[in-house]
């Protein structure tokens, strides 16, 4: 059958649907030039946005730095030191200098990343975690079980991410809690994730109360089904957009937070390789090697404006006023 | 499709053509007004539904009008349970269904489905047509077997006319008539005896209305459908239902065939309801009575005193303040809310 | 454009002669992700002193995108009008002055809403914010303002007027909110008056009251009234003339009591078959098949022949009139009845 044909065919049942109530005659779906799902009318938004390929470009680069370091460091060992080259400023061969201990400031630098891609991801892991089920749990329930988890989402909140994470990380060693008094990536992201977790949570929270009184849920629940169910199938798939963008930009963030709180020395401890630690060497010397600083944080900026740029292109793309 | 099967462990007995379905017995829905954000404390309560009496044969439609506020949806979401009432009883095939547990509940609503007014937030945006008309097999999984679902799947879509190679589909790809008929395939799955139709009409344009009417009537006469028809539009309801009941701020004003409601409407209400409805024949123009109602819908947090009505009634006297007048037959041929009641013929009787 | 011509029904007031607002040939498209939307494609109509005129259509037929262009509220990025004029009073709105628009649609051409709560900002009183149009285009003081919307909040029947002209909108029912914009709508005595679904959000008993009021105040003050409505009910109880519309286009026009009584296009008879009868209980309705048309993607020739029982195509057409090519235009049928159907007189039966 051509095409043409065939759309004769469709025409004809479309005028048939009506006066038979579509008996044996399909009606034709008159919005045939929309094919696609939320997500791939996402995807088209996403890949006309400059600022997203801006994000994405520096993300991947940032991901594959992280991932094979020895490739970006040009196969120098960011240890093998020599005190002669202390502080020497960028050359050819040594793109971004020397630092203090005469070690290949390249080489540091990018070793550097792993250990913030690491505890970014594990931080905003378990962020997702702790945001999404306690605010599935709070927007589901409400009532008293909402008031009570809502009242300890507060009382979070009152204590400053960078403060709940400096007292938790100095007071973390003396304790025998596993992760956290070993002073590792997995401490450090343990205590921004633990002060961090709220947004989230409020995020799932408001987005579940949203679609929990919608039709649909209404028709699950009508037809019987499960809370679980409910919760799975109807409420949270719809409620995933916002929590998505926020993930993305929070990854960012909690980098950022990471390199604070090595610079403040509670974080990642000597001889780990970060860049906190790096601008904290650095600073000493800001007058003599200021190359010292500026690399480091150059590349942590990038990295974190890398995250929030794919955040917000994500939102403009998953907010579906932002289409006509 | 077949009738829904009798299964005989079952704990409700199946109901034959003509008889009671459904009862509703003096139902209440009181919400409360609370105050106070961690120690709540209630200030009052809104009378959403206060007292309604209502009866649904099995293969009849009952239509339920009202203005918005009357409470009307609130008995739909009372009817299928997604609300709890606060008094009075809904006697399903016999049984209260207050008192049903796990099993007869389940039973209960598989039996007893709804169809919503919005065709675009009653259907779930990330699911396919698929999914949605299939997933209640999911949870009452003996009506079909995981093996054949797909192909009943795109039985019952062609059954309500769409077409069954759009089941890979989602939702937004379909106009609001199409998106309309997926959830009374949805409804239609579960092998109901009731279908509460909720407004299934009100969002649609003209011109896709009567496609859906016609597809109700014709899935009633083959599966023996029961409908509650809630709907404001007076015409619609007129049009499908067998019996009409009207609601006014949370009980029922007058119930009766939709011929005497129609034609001889004995409640103030009802009668000036009936002249509000523009005609669209202009012969008919000016025809009709006109009876303009004064004022607003009193708040149902707070209504009035006696007859609910009495604050916007042209024949209210002393007890109309008093004695709330109860839905009974006054010598009109049908029950009527009112001391008062005198059938009136408000609208035009069409020549043809 | 004959609509003018066409008498008016019995006992209707006609004041002034010639139309006050004219339409012609306006075109509006959208600019969207999914390509360029034809909202409007050359709509043409006019609206005289006194008269009401109803603009019957479902959603997307363009009724309320080419209301929207005569008051000048588009949101342009995305919408742009492509071509035609509208004029009133003798000017092309469309080429005047911004300055000179603004002078114009206030007092000239006002509008009303369907979501007057929407409409009403909600953190003035009503009062002030009728009393608003006084001081912004008339510039009466304050006082003198607030006296004048007292005024107009008793003549669009709002009881207790003087009490309530510092209550807020929200203290306000939906009919009374509806009120207070009709009370804004006509604080200046425009000659033309666009009501955009005025009572789709009421219900049946409220709609009854403001249809009566606009009624009334029509008579007062002998504006032309634009109804835009998909509810044929209404049309037939309070307008004189109606253009009914599909994807866009005027698809029959002429009197409320000609169209309705006898459609000479197939989509208004499809409509009039389609909904039920609150006076009798009728057979099976007759729907119209398929669906509304997607406007990104109009059927060629006939926008309507995908949905119309009576099309004509291959053999069955006649030459340069093949309903699935040819578009046919909105041509004058019999005397007084204008409709875009290539067979109108065949729906007709003349």
């Amino acid at each position: 059958m051509t095409d043409q044909q065939q759309q004769l065919d469709l025409r004809k049942d479309e005028v048939e649907a009506g006066t038979t109530t579509g008996l044996a005659s399909p009606s034709v779906d008159v919005t045939d030039s929309r094919q696609n799902s939320l997500w791939s009318d996402a995807w088209r938004s996403l890949k006309r946005n400059p600022l997203f390929w801006l994000g994405a470009t520096f993300g991947i680069v940032f991901l594959l730095i992280a991932i094979a370091p020895q490739v970006f460091a040009r196969g120098v060992d960011p240890r093998a030191c020599d005190l002669a080259n202390s502080k020497a400023t960028p050359s050819a061969d040594h793109w971004f200098g020397y630092d203090v201990q005469g070690c290949d400031y390249l080489a540091n630098v990018v070793y550097g990343a792993r250990n913030s891609l690491i505890i970014g991801i594990f931080a905003v892991l378990v962020v997702l975690l702790l945001g999404v089920v306690v605010g599935a749990i709070a927007g589901f329930y409400g009532g008293f079980t909402d008031g009570l988890l809502s009242r300890i989402a507060d009382i979070f909140y009152a204590l400053p991410l960078i403060l709940g994470a400096l007292v938790l990380l100095r007071v973390g060693p003396e304790t025998s809690i596993p992760i956290l008094n070993s002073r590792g990536p997995g401490a450090v992201a343990l205590a921004l994730a633990l002060f961090g977790w709220m947004t989230a949570m409020r995020l799932v929270r408001s987005q579940v109360i949203a679609v929990k009184s919608s039709d649909y849920v209404a028709a699950a629940r009508a037809m019987g089904a499960s809370d679980i169910r409910i919760l799975v199938r109807h409420i949270l798939p719809n409620a995933v957009a916002p929590v998505l963008v926020y993930t993305t930009i929070t990854i960012g963030v909690l980098i950022a937070a990471e390199a604070t709180l090595t610079y403040l020395g509670v974080g990642l401890q000597r001889p780990a390789i970060s860049w906190g630690l790096q601008i904290e060497a650095g600073q000493d010397s800001i007058r003599s090697a200021p190359h010292l600083v500026l690399f480091p944080s150059l590349i942590l900026t990038m990295t974190v404006m890398a995250f929030v740029m794919m955040g917000d292109a994500l939102r403009d793309a998953l907010d579906p006023r932002q289409r006509s | 499709m077949s009738e829904p099967t009798d299964d005989a462990a079952a704990p409700l007995q199946p109901v034959a053509p003509g008889e009671v379905l459904l009862e509703v017995n003096d139902l209440k829905k009181h919400f409360p007004l609370t105050q106070g954000i961690v120690f709540k404390r209630t200030v009052g309560h809104v009378r959403a539904v206060d007292g309604v009496n209502l009866t649904l044969r099995r293969g009849e439609t009952l239509g339920l009008v009202g203005e918005s506020g009357c409470g009307k949806s609130t008995v739909s979401k009372l009817l299928v349970a997604l609300e709890k009432p606060t008094s009075g009883e809904i006697v399903y095939k016999g049984r209260d269904v207050a008192k049903m547990g796990g099993r007869a509940l389940k039973q209960y609503r598989r039996e007893v489905q709804i169809i919503f007014q919005d065709p675009y937030a009653s259907l779930n945006p990330r699911m396919t047509v698929g999914d949605i008309v299939a997933e209640g097999w999911s949870v009452h999984a003996d009506i079909a077997p995981r093996k054949g679902r797909l192909q009943r799947t795109q039985e019952l879509m062609e059954r309500v006319g769409l077409n069954p190679d759009f089941v890979n589909r989602y939702p937004h790809q379909f106009s609001g008539g199409q998106r309309q008929r997926i959830g009374i395939a949805r409804a239609l799955a579960l092998q109901p005896e009731i279908i509460v139709c909720d407004e299934p009409v009100s969002a649609l344009d003209v011109s896709v209305q009567a496609q859906v009417v016609n597809l109700l009537e014709d899935l009633q006469d083959d599966f023996g459908l029961s409908y509650l028809f809630i709907a404001h539009d007076l015409s619609v309801v007129r049009h499908i239902s067998d019996r009409v009941a009207v609601m006014y701020l949370g009980s029922v004003v007058e119930e009766g065939t939709d011929t005497e409601v129609y034609t001889s409407a004995s409640h103030p209400y009802t009668q000036a309801l009936l002249s509000s409805v523009p005609v669209h024949e202009p012969q008919l123009r000016g025809l009709k009575e006109r009876i303009l109602l004064q004022g607003d819908v009193p708040s149902p947090a707070n209504p009035p005193s006696g007859c609910r009505f009495r604050t916007r009634c042209w024949k209210a006297q002393d007890i109309c303040a008093t004695e709330a007048p109860a839905l009974v037959d006054r010598g009109q041929g049908h029950a009527s809310a009112c001391h008062f009641a005198e059938a009136r013929t408000v609208i035009p009787v069409d020549v043809d | 454009m004959s609509t003018a011509s066409t008498s008016a029904p019995a006992g209707q007031a006609r004041a002034g002669s010639g139309p006050v607002l004219e339409v012609d040939d306006l075109r509006v498209q959208f600019r969207t992700d999914s390509g360029l939307v034809n909202a409007v494609n050359g709509v043409s109509y006019t609206v005289s002193a006194g008269e009401t005129l109803a603009i019957l259509g479902e959603s997307g037929s363009g009724k309320s995108v080419s209301a929207q262009a005569i008051m000048g509220i588009l949101d342009m990025p995305p919408a742009e009008i492509t071509s035609g004029r509208i004029m009133f009073e003798g000017r092309d709105l469309l080429t005047v002055s911004p300055e000179e628009q603004r002078k114009v649609r206030g007092p000239g051409i006002s509008m009303i809403f369907q979501d007057a709560l929407s409409s009403l900002n909600p953190v003035y009183s009503v009062g002030y914010q009728i009393g608003e149009m006084f001081r912004a285009h008339r510039g009466m003081s304050r006082k003198d303002a607030k006296k004048q919307a007292v005024e107009l909040m008793d003549r669009v029947r709002i009881p207790a007027a003087a009490q309530r002209v510092n209550d807020y909108p929200h203290q306000f029912s939906g009919g009374m909110r509806q009120r207070v914009m009709i009370a804004m709508a006509i604080a200046l005595d425009p000659r033309i008056l666009i009501a955009d679904e005025p009572t789709t959000a009421l219900d049946v008993t409220v709609q009854a009251q403001v249809m009566d009021l606009l009624k009334d105040l029509q008579r007062d003050t002998g504006m032309g009234l634009v109804l835009i409505t998909h509810d044929l009910g209404v049309v037939n109880e309070v307008a004189d003339n109606v253009a009914v519309m599909y994807a866009g286009r005027i698809v029959e026009r002429g009197t409320v009591d000609d169209v309705f009584g006898n459609p000479a296009h197939p989509y208004t008879e499809g409509l009039m078959s389609s909904i039920p009868q609150v006076e009798a209980k009728g057979g099976r309705l007759q729907p119209i098949g398929g669906q509304p048309p997607n406007l990104a993607n109009i059927p060629s020739g006939c926008p309507f022949h995908p949905r119309c029982p009576k099309r004509r195509t291959g053999a069955d057409a006649l030459p340069g009139r093949h309903c699935a090519e040819d578009v046919p235009p909105l041509r004058l049928v019999v005397p007084g009845r204008e409709a875009a159907c290539h067979y109108s007189e065949e729906v007709l039966g003349v």
